[in-house]
């Protein structure tokens, strides 16, 4: 199998070339950090360079932080699951949840002259996942459950 | 990893607000608190000292949104000074600095204060 070739090999002993990680939290802000420790340990596993982490960390506190703000609506205990998966320089991040269906077609681009005159922002959150992952994808099935797939390729990157 | 901290100084007629650690949505209510006491005691001319911030999500860019229309109306302003390249460039994706002055160090942002304040006194 080619990883156990890989292993054999020096310089190749620090990362691995296939991880599979899991995080099961409560939606809650304070969990936030969790998550961002939770992208940096995988991160040190494959050798992921520190802006490509920056990026992917940010893109995954985003889609938590919306998820606990609309999905679950600041409820407290509601539950978000984090698959993540590299292998072949593919990163994947699946995030579920069991709140309120999300339809982010109806997220507009933001309009920073609008925030302005209305004092809050919305949609920045979306735009920045959006900005720095290479693929975000939605499926929410209403009433059971919503996913998001967040995927960066490193082969060049990292 | 470390949480968030801020630290108010008034350097003549200006605030700095340091930040320090991680700006995401739990931490952002702290920095909605000092702003919410600066505007309470009519501090307007504010400057955001960003160089010990490590990281910044959305929810910390809503807050200077949230407050900047009430401080300039008051004749103030938010500057913001001494930002990593890494924080730099998540405002500057999301166009902050069309509406914010972006300074190098915290002195050119007071500077800027009291170069504008002259004309704002005659008022």
């Amino acid at each position: 199998m080619k990883p156990l070739i890989n292993l054999m090999r020096p310089g190749k002993l620090k990362t691995k070339n296939k991880i599979n990680k899991k995080l099961k939290i409560t939606s809650r802000t304070e969990n936030l950090s969790i998550i961002r420790q939770f992208i940096q340990s995988a991160a040190n596993q494959v050798g992921m360079k520190p802006g490509v982490t920056e990026d992917v960390m940010l893109a995954v506190d985003e889609a938590c932080t919306n998820i606990i703000k609309h999905a679950y609506r600041s409820y407290p205990d509601g539950e978000i699951i984090l698959n993540l998966k590299y292998s072949d320089h593919k990163l994947t991040i699946t995030i579920v949840d069991y709140g309120n269906s999300f339809h982010p077609e109806e997220v507009p681009d933001p309009d920073l002259q609008k925030f302005y005159q209305q004092h809050r922002v919305g949609g920045l959150g979306m735009y920045l996942m959006k900005t720095l992952m290479d693929e975000v994808r939605y499926n929410s099935v209403p009433g059971k459950y919503n996913e998001v797939y967040l995927t960066k390729y490193l082969n060049n990157t990292h | 990893m470390a949480e968030f901290s801020t630290t108010i100084k008034d350097k003549g007629n200006v605030s700095i607000i340091y930040l320090n650690g991680y700006l995401d949505a739990h931490t952002a209510p702290q920095l909605e608190n000092n702003f919410s006491e600066l505007i309470e005691n009519s501090k307007y001319n504010i400057v955001v000292n960003f160089e010990d911030l490590n990281y910044i999500s959305s929810a910390g860019l809503g807050v200077f949104m949230a407050y900047i229309e009430k401080i300039r109306d008051n004749y103030g302003d938010i500057k913001l000074s001494g930002m990593s390249d890494k924080v730099f460039n998540i405002f500057d994706l999301l166009g902050f600095p069309l509406l914010y002055e972006i300074f190098k160090s915290e002195d050119e942002a007071i500077n800027k204060f009291n170069e504008t304040g002259k004309v704002e006194n005659k008022k």
